[in-house]
């Protein structure tokens, strides 16, 4: 009855949180990753990898846009939801969104951003005719200051925006894992390495997301991959996703070995309902075989042609195996009773509002609105030393 | 028509007798009613219920509970001695049709009425981001329809599957514990159609209410204690399979 095996209550047949909700945590975890990336050419130095610095930081800023819109469109009063900004539930862990949301956007992102361009963007305004000129020119905040010394405050600043960014980044995915591990009538849910395990899983989402975008919008623009960039951004990929394969087998082993009241309803949907999305797609294909291929890349010396083949190959799987994970927790959190002796199943439509079609028109949307930036404020590395010469 | 004073004064009686039948069936006037003189609870007998599935058909009326979802609901257990601690556990249709004969002679088999357990230190009202759930000065779980998102964050931390989320109205509902009524002194739609006095609505401020000799004399429990919600839903004789 309904995909309904054993016991459940009532109300549970139905799942609350669909798609959308699984699309949320994904999202969010792109920004988090792309920011750690640019930051560490900000904040670690890490010259190799400045090429991505730029576009890393736009990523962040359009999947940011798009992160509230899956939320919005899952409320039952989606007119509401103001509401959290004006008069928030102070022991609601949800209530802090808001607020999260609007600092990481206006005092990290953005705020980085406009450092980061404005020499450009003051130069754009003088020489731009037309609308697109009026957009520079509100874009200037009516700030024409490019002199040496301006630019260096810039500088200085963008640094302290970025160090305060990398536990903003922490704040804003950690928070999204909170808002399940912290709910303690639900054991799949429940577990304060949540937050951690969706921190460290936003970074290796995130980082290979924008390796990804870089190598696609190198190639689609003619140009030459820097194989040291991705290179050192693979390096890195490897070491971060390391550490979150290591948390993820400690919750993994911790709920095993301990093996409380709920162990045996789980253990039942991991190896039943949830055995192709989880052991199968996010286990074996998105993190075991993403982890190998860049083990092997970092111990034998591949052709340049060969490793770059493999940096996709790697990267796209453990976007497949993070979007895989988001699932686990979201839908898996759902399909079990919390009375521990039954099943359901999730339904997932195709054309409502919460469908198919509109989860994957939001996944699109934020490459859309890249699209659009892009053309405003060109990420490339080229474009940017050439600007800065001629500003010179 | 025109009365002389000998007819009105035999008619007054009779209009006096009809007043007092008119106002036996009106609750107490709401203003009179003081929030912090409650502290509301329900009492629930488990070795008296008998799965008639009146209580669910009571609340669904009373409080125009949307089809497919429940308020509250009645679960037939099913337990025996190899498979103590994995019940075997049917609540079709919530029990608002009552039950199918039970087929199998071995073990034991009992009903459990649930409904939201009005918890002191309820999780649902903890995570709501707006407030639009809270509890009352008198211990009841509310929510409040204008103001509820509809994110079902609630929903998801109930411990005990008590909430939905209403499909037309699209907010969190869940039992109120009648509070139109019991503000007015009467009692919840479930218990008064209870047959058996299964579910019996208790006051625990009011010194008065024999919950109190209840409570002390027998062995009650909440349903999972070790959630530690401060449920105020009491279960005398609560087997311990029951999840």
């Amino acid at each position: 009855m309904n995909g309904v095996e054993g016991f459940m209550y009532p109300n549970e047949i139905g799942l609350q949180w669909s798609i959308l909700i699984v699309l949320y945590p994904y999202i969010t975890g792109l920004v988090a990753g792309a920011f750690i990336l640019a930051s560490l050419v900000r904040v670690f130095r890490v010259e190799a990898v400045r090429p991505t610095y730029r576009l890393a930081l736009l990523t962040a800023l359009s999947f940011l846009l798009v992160a509230p819109l899956p939320l919005q469109l899952h409320l039952g009063h989606p007119l509401r939801s103001p509401e959290m900004y004006f008069t928030p539930h102070s022991s609601s862990a949800m209530a802090m969104f808001g607020y999260v949301y609007l600092w990481y956007l206006m005092a990290v992102l953005v705020f980085e951003i406009w450092l980061d361009y404005r020499a450009e963007i003051v130069q754009k305004a003088q020489s731009t005719k037309g609308l697109l000129g009026l957009l520079y020119k509100v874009m200037t905040l009516g700030n024409f200051n490019i002199s040496h010394e301006a630019l260096e405050l810039d500088e200085k600043i963008g640094w302290v925006v970025t160090l305060i960014g990398i536990p903003s980044a922490f704040i804003l995915h950690g928070y999204v894992g909170f808002i399940f591990g912290s709910i303690k009538a639900n054991p799949w849910w429940n577990s304060p390495l949540m937050p951690v395990v969706f921190i460290f899983s936003a970074m290796v989402s995130g980082i290979s997301a924008v390796m990804l975008l870089y190598m696609a919008t190198t190639k689609i623009r003619g140009l030459k991959i820097d194989v040291a960039c991705v290179d050192t951004i693979a390096m890195y990929l490897f070491y971060t996703f390391i550490i979150d394969f290591a948390i993820e087998s400690l919750d993994l082993i911790h709920r095993i070995y301990e093996a409380d009241e709920s162990f045996r309803s789980l253990n039942f949907m991991v190896h039943t309902k949830l055995y192709i999305p989880h052991i199968v797609i996010q286990i074996m294909l998105g993190t075991l075989t993403p982890l190998i291929i860049l083990a092997t890349t970092q111990l034998v010396k591949f052709n340049e042609t060969i490793r770059k083949r493999l940096y996709v190959i790697a990267g796209s799987l453990i976007l497949i195996g993070v979007f895989a994970m988001r699932w686990n927790v979201v839908i898996g959190g759902q399909l079990f009773s919390k009375s521990l002796l039954g099943y359901t199943t999730y339904k997932l439509a195709l054309i409502t509002k919460e469908g198919l079609l509109v989860a994957i028109a939001l996944t699109l949307l934020p490459l859309v609105f890249l699209y659009v930036m892009v053309r405003i404020l060109p990420p490339w590395p080229e474009k940017q030393n050439n600007a800065l010469a001629s500003g010179d | 028509m025109k009365m002389n004073r000998r007819q009105v004064l035999i008619l007054l009686p009779a209009a006096a007798i009809a007043w007092e039948s008119l106002m036996a069936g009106t609750p107490e006037e709401a203003p009179n009613y003081k929030l912090s003189d409650h502290w509301w609870s329900m009492l629930i007998d488990v070795s008296k219920c008998i799965g008639c599935g009146n209580c669910v058909r009571a609340c669904s009326q009373e409080n125009k509970v949307p089809e497919g979802h429940f308020r509250t609901w009645v679960e037939r257990y099913h337990v025996d001695d190899e498979h103590m601690t994995e019940p075997q556990v049917i609540s079709p249709n919530g029990g608002f049709d009552g039950f199918p004969a039970a087929t199998d002679d071995s073990g034991k088999y009992f009903f459990v009425p649930k409904l939201c357990n009005h918890c002191a230190d309820s999780p649902c009202t903890q995570v709501c981001p707006v407030g639009a759930t809270f509890v009352t000065p008198d211990g009841v779980v509310m929510v409040d329809r204008t103001y509820c998102l509809g994110c079902a964050y609630c929903v998801q931390a109930c411990p005990y599957g008590c909430r939905y989320i209403h499909p037309e109205l699209e907010v969190a509902d869940k039992c109120d514990l009648c509070y139109h009524r019991i503000t007015k002194g009467l009692t919840t739609a479930c218990c008064e159609n209870c047959p058996t006095a299964a579910r019996q609505l208790a006051d625990l401020k009011n010194p008065k209410d024999p919950i109190h000799a209840f409570l002390r004399t027998h062995n009650v429990q909440v349903l999972k204690p070790q959630m530690a919600t401060g449920a105020k839903v009491f279960y005398n004789d609560l087997d311990g399979s029951v999840h």
